[in-house]
């Protein structure tokens, strides 16, 4: 377990190397980081400070977040089929950020865009964890997931639908497809304070994750709230994936893949599953930002697009493998 | 550990599904709670465990409320058996008997799980994964998760049920092992043979409400037995211990033997 960590946090952080190295323009990472740390405002520094750096921390967040919360909803679901996207929030944000789109408030300020998709994630938030305060059950947290889902969906095709021309209905649907290029420290100043908050709300349920394997009545009769739980990890969840969401548009496959990835690794234990799903799931998002970037396509390869292209069919692969439950 | 239970009514789905229930189980004894289905037998499992809030009345545990007790504190006070219990996740057998631990900190392998695994006779099972045991297998495994709570009061909901008669008398006998250690244990049964043989005393649940309790010997007579049931009884005794069939139901006539030409 421990040595898993271990080499999850060293192929992160080897990754994130790579994606600050990695790109269509030559690049003097070593040059760039001692004119940085030497405060030398040199192009070099400024492109490292400005763009590599933040797309690299936001990859690593992004990926973390997706990986972490998946786990955490199939452990407290306990179904392998549930992913980030179950909760509502990222269908909640995309719509925040589509609207800030639509009434042109992208133009008048850069933020617009991921303040507009927290606002939308704040909103289906708020309204989950108040269902969850009034003791609703986890199947009802997720239907109202569901439904919070297909009516941000609604709204956003709507608001295509009524897109003054055809190029801000292209923008936004590429939005949509998520991405994390020129991504800069302003989005990561944004977005990445929501997601620590998540995280931690999410790695506190790690032992609760372990009892819900008994199923809820024994869970509970071990001492846990389960009230509790679900507040957490709806709650961390919908922080965290609102935030992503919110910086990078909607990164799919992650959040459902990689659990199923790391499970075996941590003999299926969903408490353990936690942060080792969250770093895999950094390293995967790292991966195919990286991938994206070596592709020479014009334009450039949307993140999600490649996060879905491989994930599925991986999945499909995956699934002859797994026996989808115990008994 | 001693239970007491008091007045107790749980409402779910608009009707009180136990109605005004009152019970005690003292350390060192099996209570079993037995009564036709929809009795309100689990509600009342459910309710000594906290699982569900109370209309009325209140549960006590050494002579403390579980709010006394505080919500940490209260995994370790008692253990619960949930019926037909599933395991979610293909974990290590060793694993699973573990998360009885959760509430004495984390789910290690320690002596309490070795006890348990001892007591339940899955020592051998320790590295299987869940998904290869067999249903009998299965229940011993909770069954040690259960014990390795070390709590000092353990509920058992149908622990018997879905098992072959070897196995539910090596269930049966494990609760008594337990009550012999000074736990206090609540058991519900179908099985009138193994409640008559196993438990101290009964309680005998219709409609949600107590219709009689005390040793084996006073529930199980004939007339509670159709008034509860609905059903005539045979009883006997075999080595000094009762046994006792539902024979036939109440008030139908004796079905035609089809007779073979």
């Amino acid at each position: 377990m421990t040595r898993l960590v271990i080499a999850l946090v060293l192929l992160t952080a080897l990754l994130m190397v790579a994606s600050i190295v990695a790109g269509p323009a030559p690049f003097h990472a070593v040059q760039a980081v001692s004119d940085l740390i030497a405060g030398r405002p040199t192009l070099e520094a400024l492109v490292l400070a400005e763009l590599r750096l933040p797309r690299a921390v936001l990859g690593a967040a992004v990926g973390f977040s997706l990986g972490l919360t998946g786990a955490a909803l199939q452990g407290l679901m306990r179904n392998p089929l549930a992913d980030p996207g179950v909760v509502g929030v990222s269908g909640a944000a995309a719509l925040g950020a589509v609207l800030a789109f639509y009434f042109g408030l992208t133009s008048a300020f850069a933020l617009a865009l991921p303040l507009g998709g927290l606002a939308g994630a704040g909103l289906a938030t708020a309204f989950l964890l108040t269902l969850a305060r009034r003791g609703a059950g986890t199947a009802t947290l997720i239907l109202a997931g569901v439904a919070l889902n297909s009516l941000s969906g609604a709204l956003t095709a709507l608001a295509l639908n009524l897109a003054p021309s055809p190029y801000a209905a292209l923008e936004v649907v590429f939005w949509l497809m998520g991405s994390l290029s020129d991504r800069s420290q302003l989005h990561v100043a944004v977005a990445l304070p929501f997601m620590i908050v998540g995280w931690g709300l999410v790695l506190a349920t790690a032992r609760a994750m372990d009892a819900l394997t008994l199923g809820e009545d024994t869970a509970a009769s071990l001492g846990f709230s389960l009230r509790r739980v679900r507040l957490l990890v709806v709650g961390g969840a919908a922080a965290a994936v609102g935030a992503s969401v919110a910086v990078a548009g909607a990164i799919g496959f992650v959040g459902l893949v990689v659990p199923h990835l790391m499970r075996p690794l941590v003999g299926h234990r969903p408490g353990r599953l936690l942060l080792v799903s969250g770093l895999a799931g950094a390293a995967l998002t790292l991966g195919a930002d990286i991938l994206v970037r070596l592709i020479p396509t014009r334009p450039e390869l949307k993140l999600g697009v490649v996060t879905a292209l491989i994930g599925a069919p991986f999945f499909l692969l995956l699934l002859r493998r797994i026996r989808v439950e115990a008994e | 550990m001693i239970v007491e239970a008091c007045e107790i009514t749980v409402r779910r789905g608009g009707a009180d599904v136990v109605r005004g229930v009152s019970l005690t189980a003292r350390p060192g004894e099996v209570l079993g709670v037995i009564g036709p289905n929809g009795a309100g037998k689990t509600s009342v499992l459910r309710a000594l465990c906290g699982l569900d809030p109370l209309v009325s009345g209140q549960v006590t545990y050494g002579g403390r409320t579980a709010q006394e007790i505080g919500r940490s504190a209260f995994g370790r006070t008692l253990a619960y058996l949930a019926q037909g219990g599933r395991i979610h996740w293909p974990l290590r057998v060793a694993e699973v008997v573990a998360l009885g631990r959760l509430p004495h900190g984390a789910a290690e392998a320690d002596t309490a799980v070795a006890r348990a695994m001892a007591a339940a006779d899955v020592e051998g099972l320790r590295d299987r994964t869940v998904g290869t045991l067999s249903g009998g297998e299965r229940a011993r495994v909770l069954i040690a998760r259960a014990l390795a709570v070390e709590a000092p009061i353990l509920l058992a909901d149908e622990p018997v049920a879905a098992l072959d008669p070897y196995h539910q008398l090596q269930v049966m006998e494990l609760l008594r092992t337990g009550a012999r250690t000074g736990t206090a244990v609540i058991t519900v049964l179908h099985d009138l043979t193994l409640a008559a043989r196993f438990c101290d005393r009964l309680i005998l649940l219709k409609d949600g409400r107590a219709l009689v309790q005390g040793p084996p010997s006073e529930v199980l007579q004939p007339d509670q037995m159709a008034h509860a049931y609905g059903v005539t009884v045979e009883t006997g005794a075999r080595d000094g211990e009762p046994f006792i069939l539902p024979w036939r139901r109440c008030g139908v006539p004796r079905p035609l033997q089809e007779t073979s030409l």
